[in-house]
């Protein structure tokens, strides 16, 4: 029998902002334990939450990016739970109105080889709401140490459908997210820093069955791979329990991404009983439309329509466009510098391979670089205009990026202005006939392979300042019959 | 002189510093003698830092003596309720659980009190968290009314009355979350305010239930009551719940507004179980407004006396389930010796650390919102929580105020409800619907049973007009000297 994987995604996601979701005090990571604290985190007595307005800036810029539908009222609920990283031993959050709801994530699946546009598909998405991150807790021998830094950090949950049925689907829809949520400065997305964790509720039937199976929760996916790698080998699983004549079982499995193997936490959810109720301490924010309208004027192009509007308005090839999109400021520099030099492939060649080359050789950020978009659109412009050699613009490539020298300056100083002189053209190539007389007969033979040895000696007599399409009329004619 | 100055009004005081006939310092002393001479048959204190205190009196006196007093309220000492925070002092709610914990930091009318020049003058006593109608349910020992030592101060304020009552501080703060302020204020003959809903910021307020309660004042006089009202009211930007409205000056607007007010009177308040006593001083009171021009009507509020009780148990209980979850033993408060993990630490230490009436608050309160039962109880209280607002809009429309009385009763014996939590419960049926609907209440003194107990007289105004409410309570105050009686210690 063939098997079909049902797959729904819930994604946390943290805020980029300045403060807490509900008090002034920072909200940062490295600092040391319990320094980004005050009375309302630490839950003391009489501490009273007051909402960050960029908190719900940010979700509802998350929220137009993905097309979800904003609800007209922001409301917040108490989800009741004690755990020692929860210091009210409630979470602050949204219970039946997600302040958005529906949307979905575009992604893109490998296509069929590196240089091919993979099939798009868009995820919908079931809600996205926010709420409070917890503190952390670290275990020792015969006790637990407990650091609130993070807790009251705002926290976007969102929730997919359970609509992807692969592992790669499943990291297009991360990817995608992540990148959305980066572009739209949601988020900075840091894996590693717990900016983005994602749980996986993966079931599987047979192809053709409408109903759900079993679902099986799979946690700590830290890593965009370790969700494709942990999906994948939990549905090889979930296959190989069925097909031996086994029943999945409804649990919470661990997934270890160093070993690439799950292991059950515990089977079936606790009935866990929250008592939701509104929280009487926070007004409900009404969401009106100019408030919408606002946030939605700074919303950026989303990377999948930059990238088809890259490839239709400057023809550029697919795969330049896949370098160019998923980094919006190097997008940026790439339309800015085609503005100015009105050449937008060979801008965004010199911007996806020497740019992007330097940059990773210096381990330099691309804001850092000296190289702005003046300066490769004046080098496009020489080589265009025959100034100079693509060869001497390479050499000037380098140059510019290490000083933030304009291109024209770096041509005079290094004299790499290709000769137009015509006189002195005339006796190099007089020159490279006469030392080259096999060449000579093998070009007037027919050989016009031959003519390139001559090119090379005049090339070298003029130190790479001959223009070669000088070179080449003058050689045919002298040549010539 | 110093015997004269216990149960003068602020008003006077702050002359008698203005005047320079008398220094903060000295006032301060004062009360600290009254105090050390009284306090071990009150104990309206759980706490009182004297040295602290006194150094604030000297910053005022020398801040008076440079011409920079910072106005009627500079040098006047203020006792502080043991729910509300002020920095460097114990916060213990007269609970177990916190017998041990030091504030970092000032709730906002402490901020705004220091700001005025008072001088918090001490931790006073109360039911632990808030909950209850006697004082009795303190961790530390109940309190004992001034006017008869064998008798309860009401509560949950019940320190912050018995303080002013007794002459150990002129004017204190309370909460009232379903009468703590009013009711003990009742039963020890002074006035007591609570305020709109919203006027006043809860931050720095431990919360008992967070949509019901709010900070208000104890004082002799209604004029005082407004004074200090004027200093602690006003939007509060780390309340979200603190209305954006002006604070007019309550003590010129009390004496600008004459009336005359159409007044109601809820039919429903004067049935079964109101004491013969309180119900004739009270309606003796209605008698002096009809007499003074005011238009009495009868009114009806029949949801809020059938349903009040039932809906503020509900709702309260519910908030507080929530509320005191923060109290685990984990951060700071009582930490249960015996605990080996941490659903150990939970259980032990918030077992050792509450009290009877707190768990079952507690216990009644995640009941109220379990799952199964969120719809029948929470809910439905929520619905009838509105319908009671609605009912004392509509009164409102052709009323000015309501009159009632405070307490069924005059003060009860110590013991004497304490086994009974359902008849303690009782105690709040006047006031507890004032609370659910986040109107203001103030009682005023109205008389003395044959025994001599205090009675009160409850005003009820319309949201967020103090001033006019403070008038009406004026009014009565004029033209009686209940006031100027105090218990004889």
């Amino acid at each position: 029998m063939k098997y079909e994987a049902v797959i729904g995604l819930e994604v946390h996601v943290q805020l980029k902002t300045a403060s807490k979701m509900f008090t002034r005090v920072a909200a940062g990571y490295g600092e040391p334990e319990n320094t980004l604290t005050d009375p309302v985190v630490l839950a003391l007595p009489g501490a009273l939450p007051v909402m960050n307005k960029e908190a719900i800036d940010k979700i509802i810029k998350a929220g137009l990016m993905l097309g979800c539908a904003i609800a007209p009222v922001c409301k917040w609920d108490r989800k009741n739970y004690f755990y020692p990283d929860s210091p009210k031993n409630y979470q602050i959050s949204q219970y039946d109105q997600p302040i958005c709801v529906a949307g979905a994530v575009e992604i893109e699946l490998p296509g069929a080889a590196r240089n091919l546009m993979g099939e798009h598909k868009r995820i919908p998405l079931t809600r996205i709401h926010l709420e409070e991150d917890v503190g952390k807790l670290t275990h020792g021998a015969t006790d637990s140490l407990v650091d609130y830094n993070r807790a009251g950090t705002p926290l976007m949950e969102i929730v997919s459908e359970p609509a992807m049925h692969s592992a790669d689907e499943a990291f297009a829809f991360l990817t995608s997210l992540r990148t959305t949520m980066v572009q739209g400065g949601i988020s900075a997305c840091d894996m590693e820093k717990g900016q983005l964790r994602c749980d996986a509720n993966i079931s599987i039937r047979p192809v053709g069955e409408t109903r759900l199976g079993t679902k099986v929760e799979l946690k700590n996916l830290n890593s965009i791979s370790f969700v494709r790698d942990g999906i994948a080998v939990e549905i090889r699983r979930q296959t190989a329990v069925l097909e031996s004549g086994g029943t999945i079982v409804q649990e919470t499995r661990q997934y270890d991404g160093e070993s690439g193997i799950s292991a059950s936490m515990r089977s079936k959810e606790m009935a866990h009983d929250y008592r939701y109720f509104p929280d009487p301490d926070l007004m409900p924010v009404k969401v009106d439309e100019a408030w919408k309208a606002a946030i939605r004027a700074t919303i950026p192009e989303l990377h999948f329509d930059r990238q088809r509007r890259f490839m239709e308005q400057y023809q550029l090839p697919y795969t330049v466009t896949s370098v160019l999109v998923p980094d919006l400021a190097l997008s940026d520099f790439f339309e800015e510098t085609a503005k100015l030099c009105g050449k937008a492939q060979a801008a965004a060649n010199w911007i996806a391979n020497d740019l992007l080359r330097e940059l990773a050789g210096a381990k330099q950020e691309l804001a850092d670089s000296k190289v702005r978009p003046a300066h490769v659109a004046a080098l496009v412009g020489l080589v265009e205009s025959g100034v100079i050699s693509s060869t001497a613009a390479k050499e000037v490539f380098v140059e510019i990026f290490q000083t933030g020298e304009l291109p024209e300056a770096v041509v005079d100083r290094k004299g790499l202005k290709q000769s137009t002189d015509t006189g002195a053209l005339e006796g190099w190539v007089s020159a490279a006939i006469a030392a080259n007389p096999q060449a000579a007969a093998g070009f007037k033979a027919g050989n016009e392979k031959a003519l390139n040895a001559i090119k090379g000696a005049v090339m070298k007599a003029s130190a790479g300042k001959a223009n070669p399409k000088l070179v080449d009329e003058v050689l045919r004619r002298q040549l010539g019959p | 002189m110093s015997a004269g100055l216990i149960f003068k009004p602020v008003a006077e005081l702050s002359a008698l510093l203005e005047e320079k006939k008398i220094s903060a310092v000295e006032l301060l002393q004062t009360f600290i003698a009254r105090t050390t001479a009284v306090e071990g048959r009150i104990r309206a204190f759980n706490s009182r830092d004297e040295a602290g205190a006194l150094a604030l009196a000297a910053a005022s006196d020398a801040r008076r003596a440079a011409g920079q007093s910072r106005g009627p309220l500079d040098g006047i000492p203020v006792g502080f309720k043991d729910v509300i925070a002020v920095q460097g002092q114990p916060l213990t709610c007269s609970s177990k659980m916190l017998a041990n914990f030091i504030s970092p930091y000032d709730a906002t009318v402490t901020t705004k009190l220091k700001a005025a020049g008072a001088i918090p003058w001490g931790r006073l006593n109360m039911d632990e968290f808030a909950m209850g109608s006697s004082t009795e349910n303190s961790a530390f020992g109940p309190t004992a009314n001034p006017w008869d030592l064998t008798r309860v101060p009401g509560g949950s304020s019940g320190g912050s009355a018995a303080a002013v009552a007794a002459g150990e501080a002129p004017v204190s703060l309370g909460s009232d979350t379903g009468g703590s302020i009013r009711q003990p204020a009742a039963l020890c003959g002074i006035v007591g305010l609570k305020p709109t809903y919203g006027l006043v910021s809860r931050y720095g307020l431990a919360a008992f239930a967070s949509s019901l309660d709010q900070i208000g004042t104890f004082a002799h006089t209604v004029e005082d009551a407004a004074l200090l009202l004027g200093a602690i009211a006003g939007h509060d930007e780390r309340d979200s719940t603190s209305f954006k409205a002006d604070v007019p000056d309550y003590c010129a607007e009390l004496k600008q507004r004459k009336g005359p007010w159409r007044l109601g009177v809820p039919r429903e308040f004067f049935g079964a179980g109101l004491d013969s006593e309180v119900g004739a001083a009270v309606k003796k009171g209605i008698e002096f407004y009809r007499a003074a021009g005011c238009e009495i009507r009868e009114v009806s509020l029949p949801l809020s006396a059938e349903y009040a009780i039932a809906t503020y148990y509900l709702i309260a209980t519910a908030e507080a389930s929530s509320n005191l979850a923060r109290y685990d033993g984990i951060r700071y408060g009582h930490r249960s010796a015996a605990a080996v993990d941490a659903i150990d630490i939970y259980a032990k230490s918030r077992a050792e650390g509450f009290g009877e009436e707190v768990k079952r608050r507690i216990i009644l309160g995640t009941h109220v919102l379990s799952s199964g039962y969120y719809d029948a109880y929470y809910l439905r209280a929520q619905k009838v929580r509105t319908l009671i607002r609605g009912e004392f809009m509509r009164v409102f429309q052709e009323c000015d105020a309501l009159l009632s009385p405070t307490s069924p009763t005059a003060a009860f014996k110590l013991r004497e409800n304490a086994s009974d939590p359902l008849a303690m419960y009782l105690n709040d049926i006047y006031t507890i619907g004032v609370n659910l609907a986040g109107l203001p209440g103030i009682s005023v003194p109205c008389g003395f049973t044959g025994s001599g107990l205090p009675i009160g007289l409850q005003v009820i105004g319309q949201p967020f007009r103090e001033a006019e409410l403070l008038a009406i309570a004026s009014a009565y105050e004029q033209g009686h000297d209940w006031h100027t009686k105090h218990p004889v210690l």
